[in-house]
């Protein structure tokens, strides 16, 4: 019986690896060719949820609202870029965590004003509504399978993207040297702004493909923020590989020591104790492995080269 | 003839002019000084409780001042010190322990422990990397008080009553504890003030303009930093103490990341590296919070924007813009 509750979680822990990744890979990117902070971007995949929501009570159906959302998402980071973001490409860090925070703060409230308080939900497409049974018997949606497919399928894509293609080896020449890109004349702001919005679009597809299993309410991104920041310093800022590895690191050490943490303690110490300590370990587990990788490797697992 | 143009050059280097740097502090404290009886001549008693979360947080602020202004160490985590002189005082109550002279040193004590111990991994890191890190320490501590299921969890700890003072009750009236608050703002302000142009102080700000340089000469800019570190978190757990006696209430959401953003916007918006930002800043922003809420219900919608004005548009915050707009007038 544990066999089979171990592989549900490690399925679990998964999704929330991929999810991270969708999320970490438009931040990494983002870092790595701008040198930008951008705290908005949990935001960015709040917004994807909610335009998700609020299309498909235009449009009636899920693969519809998906198409209108993502666009939706990539015009309104677009619209951020040109604003406010490509203001602060030359600023130090404090400047953009400080604008970055303020348009947070704006956007929060602005859907709290817009969609209510309270919490809204969107259907899980018929198609994928039902469970599938996994060897020991037990039942997994098929959602969380899909959510863990497209996550894989996005990240070959965008390992293919990055290395054989043409945009791809500008961005990774952006990441390397920005300035040496736009000397051999290449629109650099160009290349900023496509890669800015590609980042977005992947937050808001996030968003988009958790919305059916989680309720969509403001400030649902701000903590997967916090652990998208996580991945990307684990795996090293501007590396895709890194926020790769890291993020399914990250996702399987948080929901394996969610799942198991009260048992393997209560090896060691009386179950109160280990029903106490448990669930405070738990929460700890991710921070206290990043400030175990950032003491041993102070640029993470993968520090993207040329930085 | 040369008396008058002697007077002329003194009055343009400034030694004639009232030192602005000075006279900001000076009406800053003497504006906190008089609030009180002008509030309770107005009947607003609510400016008092406002001045005195102004104070509380000032004291916080001024204290990332230090780090983020003169250190050039951008701590996205000082919430969490706040929060750890909170809980102190908050456990130590459960447990029945309620007498300041107990609570204030383990409150400054705890928070310059966890300093301690997270600014020897933290300063390994630079630039973004610390940022992040700081943050993450932060979040820890932030979980770890949601599961401290036997004071509240996650929804906090109520505390009986405010601290007393060796045994007496000193702390009761919201007056008393207005001017005991101010008392404190005024020793961290001055203390900061005294760091910061000290030889340890030098040493912070040339760790910030060039790291490399100050190795080389023989400073273990390290240490300097942990240092520096240590007393900020100190000061942070004193804000802490402040805040819980203040509300006579904790939770985890002392130290959530929005409250440590909230501490960097107020370092920023007042001004950064003056010190005198910090306790501006805090008032902007609370005050900020106090009137637009009370027009718009998500006042965050008005503020946001302003916020990144403030940084594209407003460079050294409000006290920049002003001592800017000062010298605008001055020589049109």
């Amino acid at each position: 019986m544990t066999g089979t509750l171990f592989l549900v979680q490690v399925l679990n822990g998964l999704q929330l690896g991929v999810l991270l990744f969708l999320i970490a890979a438009g931040l990494t990117l983002v870092f790595g060719v701008m040198n930008f902070i951008n705290l908005a971007h949990g935001a960015q995949y709040m917004l994807g949820a909610y335009f998700a929501v609020a299309f498909y009570g235009v449009v009636g159906n899920f693969l519809g609202a998906l198409v209108l959302a993502l666009l939706a998402a990539l015009a309104f980071g677009l619209l951020l870029e040109f604003l406010v973001f490509r203001h602060l490409y030359d600023r130090d860090h404090l400047d953009q965590v400080i604008a970055t925070f303020g348009i947070i703060l704006f956007l929060d409230h602005a859907v709290r004003a817009i969609w209510g308080a309270a919490p809204l939900t969107l259907p899980i497409p018929d198609m994928f509504t039902g469970s599938v049974i996994l060897i020991g018997g037990q039942l997994y949606p098929v959602w969380r399978l899909v959510i863990i497919g497209c996550g894989l399928a996005v990240a070959a894509g965008l390992y293919g993207l990055v290395t054989y293609t043409r945009i791809g080896m500008l961005v990774r020449a952006g990441a390397t040297n920005a300035r040496m890109v736009s000397a051999l004349g290449i629109n650099i702001k160009r290349l900023f702004m496509i890669v800015f919005g590609f980042g977005t679009m992947l937050a808001g597809f996030a968003g988009i493909m958790i919305a059916p299993i989680i309720s969509v309410e403001p400030g649902m991104g701000d903590n997967i923020l916090i652990l998208a920041l996580v991945v990307i310093v684990i795996g090293g800022i501007g590396s895709i590989r890194g926020a790769f590895v890291a993020a399914l690191l990250i996702g399987l050490v948080d929901t394996l020591g969610r799942s198991f943490s009260i048992d393997i303690l209560r090896l060691m110490m009386g179950p109160s104790s280990a029903r106490m300590v448990g669930p405070a370990i738990a929460s700890m587990l991710i921070y206290v492995l990043m400030a175990i990788v950032l003491y041993l490797r102070p640029a993470g697992l993968f520090p993207a080269q040329g930085r | 003839m040369t008396g008058a143009a002697a007077l002329a050059a003194a009055g343009r280097s400034g030694l004639l002019r009232p030192r602005r740097d000075i006279v900001l502090p000076a009406a800053i404290f003497l504006i906190f000084a008089l609030l009180p009886p002008f509030a309770s001549l107005l009947a607003e008693q609510y400016l008092v409780d406002l001045a005195t979360r102004v104070m509380i947080f000032a004291v916080a602020a001024v204290a990332l001042d230090l780090l983020v202004g003169y250190g050039g160490l951008v701590s996205f985590g000082h919430a969490a010190f706040v929060g750890l002189g909170a809980y102190a005082v908050g456990i130590l109550s459960a447990q029945g322990i309620d007498d300041a002279l107990i609570s204030l040193p383990v409150a400054i004590a705890v928070a310059m422990l966890f300093a301690f111990v997270t600014g020897i991994v933290c300063l390994r890191t630079k630039g973004v990397y610390f940022i992040m890190i700081t943050l993450a320490f932060g979040q820890m501590i932030y979980f770890v008080a949601t599961s401290l299921a036997p004071y509240g969890g996650d929804n906090g700890l109520t505390i009986a009553a405010r601290n007393t003072v060796a045994g007496l009750a000193l702390l009761k009236s919201d007056r008393a504890f207005y001017y005991v608050t101010l008392l404190c703002l005024l020793a961290t302000y001055l203390f900061c003030r005294a760091l910061v142009a000290s030889r340890f102080g030098r040493v912070l700000r040339g760790a910030k303009e060039n790291p490399a340089r100050m190795v080389t000469i023989g400073f273990t800019v390290r240490s300097f930093q942990l240092v520096a570190y240590v007393i900020a978190g100190g000061l942070g757990g004193l804000s802490g103490f402040l805040l819980a006696n203040s509300t006579e209430f904790v939770s985890p959401a002392f130290m959530s990341w929005q409250r440590s953003g909230e501490l960097i916007v107020m370092v920023i918006l007042g001004g950064v590296s003056t010190l005198d930002g910090a306790i501006v800043g805090a008032a902007a922003y609370l005050g900020a919070e106090e009137w637009l809420s009370r027009i718009i219900e998500n006042w965050q919608v008005v503020f946001g924007p302003l916020l990144v004005l403030v940084v594209l548009f407003a460079r050294g915050g409000l006290i920049g813009l002003c001592s800017r707009l000062w010298r605008w007038f001055g020589h049109a």
